[in-house]
C-alpha cells in the first residue's frame, strides 16, 4: 500500500503553530485555544491533558483541520504531512479525514450507528475512499479485531453495537480508524466511560496496535495515570495554553509548572478510616430483582456507622447502584429488612413518612440530569427546606444562602439556572439540595465520576467537611479506587449482585485479597509508565493467555 | 456562625417576571417583532371591532358588488354588505373561536399526555394511547364534518369538536416529551423527597415540555383556525351572518372570474395571520430549543 511508503520514526508528521481558535457564546468570539505549538513525529504519541474546558478536545479536533460547529480556527498554521491543512479545499481534506487522519471518540456506544453491523461500519471508510474492497477489507478488519483482542474476532463483525460492550465497542471504534491504515490517529478520552477492569484492557489493545502499525497518536484525557502508560510525550494544557510540555518519564518525575505539581498532588488525597459501632443503617440479607429470574442483589448484608463513610465498589451491573434502589424504597426488596436506626424500614416508598425520607436524601452521578434545567438555584435549594421544616419566603431565602456559603458558593449564584453553571458547582448544588433536608444518611451514587480529577478532589474534600460538620453518614458508592481510598472509612466490594468483600478499608485495602478485589485493585492505572507493561505481564504469567 | 448579621442582611429578591420577560423581548429578532405586532393589531381589531368598524357585521349598507370607493374601501359584497367592516368583525370571530378550540384541545391534550407519561405502559397509557390512535387514523376534516352534520352547526359544537379532534396531536407530543422528562434523575429526585404526584407534574415536568408546546401552540392554532376557515368555505362552519373570513372567501368566490379581488381580501388576512403567528413560534423554537448559527 502506498501510504506504507515512510514510516520512519524521527520525520516531522505534524507541525502546529500558534493555533488559535475561537468559539462563538453570548454574541461573542471568545478563544478557546490561545496560541499552542505541536509538533509530532511519526510514530510518536503525545498526551494531552488538562481539566475539562482547557481545550484539549478543540485542539485535538484541529489537528485534523477541523472545528466544531460555532467554532472557528482563527489563527496559525497546522501542516500534516507537507499539506496545509487551513489552506486546503473542503474535499482535499474530506479525502484526508478517515484515510490518513482518524479519530476515536470518547463514547463509542454514541459514535456507532445502530442500525448497522459493526463489520459494515468498520470497513465503511475504506471503501468509501477506495483504498481497499469489500473481500480483502473484511478479511483486514477480522484481523484487526483478532490484534485488538476481541473475543471471536471472525464473527464479532456481524454483531450490532447494543450487541456487544462498552469496552469491545471502544476497541471495534479503534479498528475502524484504523481500517485505512492512518498516519495519525485522535484518540479522544476514549477510556473514560469506562470501568477500570475494562480500561487496562482497551488500553493494553489500543497501545499495542499503535505500536504494531507505527501509528502517530494524539492521545486525549484528563487521567494522568492513563496518559502516563500511553503517551511518549506529555503536554499540560490550561485556560487554552501550554503550560508546559516534556517526555513522559522526565513530566512524571519532575514537573516544572505548579499547576502540573496540583494536578500530580490529586492522586495523593488520604483519609486515615475511623472505626465506630454506631450504625445508623443496617441492610439485613436484601434480595433484589427488576423482575423475571435474574436476582440483581443476591442476600446483601451492608451496614454504615454514623458520621462515617462505607464505600460500595464493583464494576457496572454488580449492583451497586440497586443497592441504593433497595435503600430508598424505589425498588422493594424481595426480601430482608433494611433498618434505619435499629427501626425497620418500610419497603415501599409510599409507606415511609417525610420524616423517614428526611433522613435519607441522595446525590446523582450527572448533576446535568439531577438538577430541573428551569428551576433556579434559589427554588432547588428552597424546596427541601421549605417541604421537610416548613420554612418559607425571607427565612428560607436566608438559609439557602447559609448552605450555598457551606458548599463555597455564595448568594450570587441564587438566581441561577443549572445551564449558568459548571460541572462542579452543580454538583455542589446537588450537595446542598440533600443537605438542605438535615439528613443522617447521604447516598453518594458515583458522584465525582462525571467530572475531571481536580473538581473531583475539591468535590471530596467538601462532602469530608460537610461530614465533619454534621455527622451526616456517607453511602458512596463508585468504581473508583483511588476515590475510596481517599475517603472511605469501610469498603465494601460487590460483584455480580453480591458482596465479594468488605470490613474496614486497611483491611480491604491489605492483602491477601479475593480474586475479585484482585482484580478490581490491581487495574488501577499508577502514575508510572511501566504499570501497564508489568500489570500485562504479571497477568500472562498467571493465566495461560497468550499475548497476539 | 454568622446568624445575627444574616438576620439583619435582607436576601436579594427574584427577578420580577415582567422584567424577565422584557430581557428576552429584547433579544428578539426583527421578523419575530414584525409577527408580534401583526398579531397586536389583528387583536385589537378583534376587541374593538365595534369601534373600529364604519358599519355594522351584517348591516346592508349599499348595493350588491359595488367597487371599492371613499365610502366602502372594500367595495360590498354579494347583498350589499361593508366588506371592510365584515373583515374587522371576522378577525373577531375567526381568532376568537380559533383562539378558544386551540386552548380548550391544549388542555385535554396536554393534561391527559402528562398523565399518560407518568403511568407510561400501565392500562391508562394503553387505553389513552390507543383511543388516539384510532381517531387520528380518520381524516380530520372528513371526521369533523361527519360530527358537524350529526351534533348540528352551532359554535360550540364546533369547537368542541375541533379541539377533540386536535387534541389527538396534542396528546402525542406532550406524552413523547413527557416521557423524556420522567426518567430524568431530578424528577426522581422529588419523588424520594416524598412529593406528591401534582407537584411533581407542574413544577418539574411542565416548565420542562412547555418549549415544544408553547411552539405547538402556535402552529396548532393556525390549522385551527385554518380548519374552521376550510368549514365555514364548505357551509358547515360560522354561519351567517355571522362574519368570518372563510365563509366571506367562500361567498365571493366566483367573483374572482371576474376579475374583481374581493375574495382575495379574506384570504389575505388568513395567510398574513398565519405568517405572524409562524414568526413568532419560529423565535420561540429557536430560542428555547438551545439551536446555534453555524458561524
Amino acid at each position: 500500500m502506498s501510504t506504507e511508503k515512510k514510516r520512519t520514526k524521527g520525520e516531522i508528521l505534524l507541525e502546529m503553530k500558534d493555533v488559535r481558535i475561537e468559539g462563538f457564546s453570548d454574541d461573542k468570539w471568545h478563544q478557546i485555544v490561545k496560541g499552542v505549538d505541536v509538533t509530532l513525529k511519526r510514530g510518536e504519541v503525545l498526551g494531552l491533558i488538562g481539566e475539562s474546558g482547557a481545550g484539549k478536545s478543540t485542539l485535538g479536533l484541529a489537528a485534523m483541520g477541523f472545528a466544531r460547529p460555532g467554532c472557528r480556527i482563527s489563527g496559525g498554521s497546522i501542516v500534516f504531512d507537507g499539506i496545509d491543512l487551513l489552506k486546503s479545499s473542503e474535499e482535499d481534506l474530506r479525502k484526508l479525514r478517515g484515510s490518513r487522519i482518524a479519530y476515536v471518540a470518547q463514547s463509542a456506544s454514541a459514535a456507532f450507528n445502530p442500525a448497522h453491523r459493526l463489520l459494515d461500519q468498520t470497513i465503511e471508510t475504506a471503501l468509501d475512499h477506495h483504498i481497499l474492497d469489500r473481500g480483502k477489507a473484511e478479511s483486514d478488519a477480522r484481523d484487526l479485531y483478532r490484534r485488538l483482542r476481541l473475543p471471536n474476532p471472525d464473527t464479532i463483525g456481524s454483531r450490532y453495537p447494543h450487541q456487544v460492550s462498552g469496552g469491545q465497542l471502544q476497541r471495534a471504534m479503534t479498528a475502524m480508524a484504523m481500517s485505512c491504515r492512518p498516519d495519525l490517529i485522535i484518540f479522544d478520552e476514549p477510556t473514560t466511560a469506562l470501568d477500570v477492569t475494562t480500561q487496562v484492557e482497551v488500553l493494553a489493545a489500543m497501545r499495542d496496535i499503535v505500536e504494531q502499525f507505527h501509528t502517530a497518536a494524539i492521545y486525549i484525557t484528563h487521567d494522568l495515570a492513563v496518559v502516563a502508560q500511553m503517551a511518549h510525550r506529555i503536554m499540560v494544557l490550561r485556560y487554552g495554553k501550554e503550560v508546559e510540555e516534556a517526555p513522559t518519564r522526565e513530566m512524571l518525575k519532575s514537573p516544572r509548572e505548579d499547576y502540573t505539581k496540583t494536578l500530580w498532588a490529586v492522586r495523593k488525597l488520604q483519609m486515615h478510616e475511623r472505626p465506630s459501632d454506631d450504625i445508623v443503617l443496617r441492610v439485613h440479607d436484601v434480595t433484589a430483582s427488576y423482575g423475571g429470574e435474574i436476582t440483581v442483589l443476591e442476600h446483601v448484608t451492608v451496614q454504615v456507622p454514623r458520621g462515617r463513610t462505607v464505600a460500595v465498589v464493583g464494576e457496572s451491573g454488580s449492583g451497586k447502584s440497586t443497592l441504593a434502589r433497595a435503600i430508598t424504597g424505589l425498588l422493594p426488596p424481595l426480601s430482608g429488612e433494611i433498618y434505619f436506626d435499629g427501626k425497620p424500614l418500610p419497603r415501599t416508598l409510599r409507606e415511609r413518612d417525610k420524616d423517614m425520607l428526611r433522613r435519607t436524601q441522595m446525590i446523582y452521578q450527572s448533576p446535568d440530569t439531577a438538577l430541573n434545567p428551569r428551576q433556579r438555584v434559589r427554588d432547588v435549594i428552597g424546596r427541601p427546606i421549605q417541604f421537610y421544616h416548613g420554612i418559607s419566603g425571607q427565612a428560607c431565602d436566608r438559609k439557602v444562602v447559609e448552605l450555598l456559603e457551606q458548599i463555597e458558593l455564595g448568594e450570587s449564584y441564587l438566581d441561577r439556572l443549572p445551564g449558568e453553571l459548571s460541572g462542579g458547582q452543580k454538583q455542589r448544588i446537588c450537595i446542598a439540595r440533600a443537605l438542605a433536608a438535615e439528613p443522617e444518611l447521604i447516598i453518594c451514587d458515583e458522584v465525582t465520576s462525571a467530572l475531571d480529577q481536580i473538581v473531583q478532589e475539591e468535590i471530596l474534600k467538601l462532602l469530608m467537611r460537610l461530614q465533619e460538620e454534621t455527622n451526616v453518614s456517607y453511602l458512596f458508592i463508585t468504581h473508583d479506587i483511588a476515590t475510596v481510598q481517599a475517603i472511605a472509612d469501610e469498603i465494601v466490594v460487590m460483584y455480580q449482585g453480591k458482596v465479594v468483600q468488605q470490613g474496614p478499608k486497611s483491611q480491604v485495602l491489605s492483602p491477601p485479597h479475593p480474586a475479585y478485589t484482585e482484580l478490581l485493585l490491581s487495574s488501577v492505572p499508577q502514575m508510572d509508565p511501566d504499570w501497564l507493561t508489568q500489570l500485562l505481564a504479571a497477568r500472562s504469567a498467571r493465566s495461560t493467555r497468550v499475548p497476539a | 456562625m454568622t446568624a445575627e448579621a444574616g438576620d439583619i442582611r435582607a436576601i436579594k429578591a427574584r427577578r420580577g417576571r415582567i422584567e424577565s420577560a422584557w430581557r428576552v423581548l429584547k433579544t428578539a429578532p426583527f421578523s419575530a417583532w414584525l409577527g408580534m405586532i401583526i398579531i397586536a393589531i389583528y387583536v385589537f381589531c378583534a376587541v374593538f371591532a365595534p369601534w373600529i368598524a364604519p358599519y355594522g357585521e351584517a348591516e346592508i349598507v349599499g348595493n350588491a358588488y359595488q367597487p371599492s370607493s371613499a365610502e366602502f374601501w372594500l367595495g360590498t359584497d354579494q347583498i350589499g354588505r361593508d366588506i371592510f367592516s365584515r373583515l374587522i368583525y371576522g378577525a373577531r370571530n375567526t381568532i376568537g373561536i380559533a383562539l378558544i378550540t386551540t386552548l380548550l384541545s391544549f388542555a385535554i391534550g396536554g393534561t391527559l399526555g402528562v398523565f399518560a407519561a407518568i403511568h407510561r405502559g400501565g392500562w391508562l397509557d394503553q387505553i389513552l394511547s390507543r383511543l388516539v390512535d384510532a381517531l387520528m387514523s380518520i381524516p380530520t376534516l372528513i371526521f369533523a364534518l361527519m360530527l358537524l352534520a350529526v351534533f348540528g352547526k352551532y359554535i360550540a359544537a364546533l369547537i368542541l369538536i375541533l379541539a377533540l379532534l386536535d387534541s389527538t396531536r396534542v396528546f402525542r407530543l406532550a406524552r413523547a416529551t413527557a416521557i423524556n422528562v420522567v426518567v430524568m434523575d431530578y424528577v426522581e429526585a422529588a419523588r424520594l423527597r416524598g412529593e406528591g404526584l401534582g407537584w411533581i407534574t407542574m413544577k418539574e415536568i411542565v416548565p420542562n415540555i412547555m418549549p415544544p408546546l408553547v411552539a405547538e401552540f402556535g402552529l396548532r392554532f393556525c390549522f385551527v383556525f385554518l380548519t374552521i376557515s376550510s368549514l365555514s368555505f364548505l357551509g358547515v362552519g360560522i354561519q351567517p351572518p355571522t362574519a368570518d373570513w372563510g365563509s366571506m372567501v367562500a361567498e365571493n368566490k366566483s367573483l374572482i372570474t371576474y376579475g374583481n379581488p374581493t375574495p382575495l381580501y379574506p384570504a389575505a388576512a388568513i395567510a398574513l395571520l398565519t405568517v405572524a403567528v409562524n414568526f413568532v413560534v419560529d423565535w420561540f423554537l429557536h430560542r428555547t430549543s438551545g439551536l446555534r448559527d453555524e458561524h
